[in-house]
């Protein structure tokens, strides 16, 4: 579906894209996971033609970019990460508008936009204007748009940020049904609950490489313990001191808490025994202990 | 790598859905904006032709209302396809992302400038024949000669237009505009004709506004004004087709560079 080998990109000498391998089997939904600023967007640029690398090859739908962009982005449809409706039109005047850049007739599209509208729970909306509407409902009607051409491969940027947990879980269910269609998803995101929910495999990028592959299951097994101790309060730090390398095979302090990662979970809690002062938290480890390894703690602006 | 920014125009006819585009906002606010883009053009001629008009002799062997309104037409030609290439252009590429989304389409950036210079050209063709129109109607000219002025305003306003689309394409915001009307087009207003015949100028600000692009479509269109045939049509108009091709070029190229990279 998409391929890219060995991709590079510089802006003014500053290596953005370092050599990044990637390969998007059909009907997957592929998550590309990274901190503000590892290159995500402009990777998923690259890998719709609208720039072209330094070195190394993409391939879009068996196509060669960014030559053959035109041809690829026929079946493909984008959702970028801010939104770019047309203000001045309403929903139905934005999806017409847009079909015919794909070359569509009028008469075709106009047939397509009921079903669209149903998808995205606009069906009242039609002749709404942009404007009127919610930063959900946009969002969703965005989605709506770039299925205007019935693409392969969608390509969503960061679809949920900025929406509160209604529209996200409406938003999910909506890529869940797409993929459930066949098509094919990659998507990038920050938020680890999203890529583990939607994702068959993902990749973690970091400073514009890609540092680890595979289904978050994978991950989790691979790069983290599997049981994670939480602990929080006053006298945390001076808690994890006292015990030190002892009680967990790894401990991060990050404020006053203190993240202990163990195979062995009991033996932590048998530490907390009678400390009232503290309280914790005992879970499974999750994509998010992976992302946090792996890219670290530091703030990314 | 650079060959991407210098390489010739790749374009489709699917570019006129881009206009279309374009076309279908401007027919949802086409009252206002005509009135707008008419109001300053007529308060101009109408102002000054009566009330400078009655102190003044003929000028070039016609009164002087019709002298200006002439110039007229080039001036409100050539703004209408500026304000269209600066302001609106820019809301487009930069402020809306507009560009961005029809980029995520089977189109490409190259259909998206022509076909702004195109749209930009074509607001140009309406205020250019709204102010014939309100020439013929106050009776200042009844020439058939004015029907040649109607390709004319398209032909000024592709110049213009790709002209503005450069500075579009250089500009880190609408501010950055100032710029090119007090360096370009007021100078080119003052200059090339518009209100007084370029003559009447010392002779190095003759030789300067010789080689802007409003002098030529001014040379053009006066004469059609007064029912005479210009002098030196195809060079006049090829001055103008170069200041557009040349100017759409590096639009191209500008917004290339700015675009995608």
């Amino acid at each position: 579906m998409l391929s890219l080998r060995g991709v590079r990109k510089s802006y003014s000498g500053n290596e953005v894209v370092c050599g990044v391998d990637l390969e998007l089997r059909p009907g997957e939904c592929f998550g590309l996971l990274g901190p503000n600023g590892a290159g995500k967007t402009t990777t998923l640029r690259l890998a719709l033609g609208l720039i072209e690398p330094d070195a190394g090859q993409v391939e879009l739908l068996g196509f060669p970019l960014p030559r053959c962009g035109r041809e690829a982005r026929l079946r493909v449809g984008v959702v970028p990460q801010s939104d770019n409706l047309d203000p001045d039109f309403t929903v139905f005047e934005n999806l017409l508008v847009y079909g015919r850049y794909f070359g569509r007739a009028d008469r075709d599209i106009a047939e397509r936009i009921p079903q669209l509208l149903e998808f995205a729970g606009l069906e009242a909306r039609a002749d709404t204007r942009i404007q009127t509407l919610s930063g959900g409902m946009k969002r969703r009607l965005t989605l709506a748009r770039a299925l205007i051409n019935d693409p392969d491969l969608i390509f969503l940027d960061e679809p949920t940020t900025g929406l509160d947990p209604q529209a996200r879980h409406l938003i999910w269910e909506r890529l869940k049904r797409l993929l459930g269609d066949g098509k094919t998803i990659l998507l990038t995101t920050h938020f680890m609950d999203e890529a583990e929910r939607l994702c068959n495999r993902l990749a973690v990028m970091d400073r514009g490489r890609l540092i680890a592959q595979g289904s978050p299951h994978e991950l989790i097994l691979r790069y983290i313990e599997p049981q994670v101790v939480e602990v929080y309060g006053d006298g945390a730090e001076a808690w994890a001191q006292e015990h030190g390398s002892a009680m967990c095979e790894r401990s991060e302090l990050t404020g006053e808490t203190v993240f202990c990662y163990t195979r062995d979970g009991d033996r932590v809690l048998a530490t907390l025994d009678g400390r009232d002062d503290l309280r914790y938290l005992h879970r499974r480890a999750n994509l998010e202990d992976v992302f946090l390894k792996l890219t670290g703690r530091d703030l990314r602006d | 790598m650079r060959a991407r920014y210098f390489g010739p125009p790749r374009v489709t006819l699917r570019l006129w859905q881009v206009w279309r585009r374009n076309f279908l906002v401007w027919r949802k606010l086409a009252v206002t904006s005509l009135l707008g883009n008419l109001a300053d053009p007529m308060l101009y001629m109408l102002g000054l032709g009566f009330g400078l008009g009655s102190l003044l002799p003929r000028v070039d062997g016609t009164p002087y209302i019709t002298f200006l309104a002439a110039g007229t037409v080039c001036y409100s030609t050539m703004n209408s396809a500026t304000f269209e290439a600066l302001y609106s252009a820019f809301s487009r590429m930069h402020v809306q992302k507009t560009w961005d989304a029809i980029l995520n389409t089977p189109m490409n950036l190259d259909d998206i400038v022509i076909a702004e210079v195109l749209w930009a050209a074509s607001k140009s063709l309406l205020s250019g024949t709204a102010i014939l129109v309100i020439i013929l109607a106050m009776g200042l000219s009844h020439s058939l000669l004015l029907v040649w002025v109607i390709p004319l305003t398209i032909l000024i306003g592709l110049t213009f237009g790709a002209l503005g689309l450069c500075m579009t394409a250089l500009s880190p915001s609408y501010d950055f505009f100032l710029y090119y009307f007090t360096l370009v087009v007021t100078p080119m207003i003052l200059l090339c004709g518009v209100f007084f015949p370029a003559s009447q100028l010392p002779l190095l600000l003759q030789h300067v506004a010789a080689v802007l692009p409003l002098s030529h479509a001014i040379d053009l269109v006066r004469p059609l004004v007064n029912g005479e045939i210009p002098e030196r049509v195809l060079m006049h108009v090829l001055v103008l087709a170069a200041y557009a091709a040349v100017g759409a070029y590096l639009a191209l190229v500008l917004a290339r560079r700015r675009l995608l990279t």
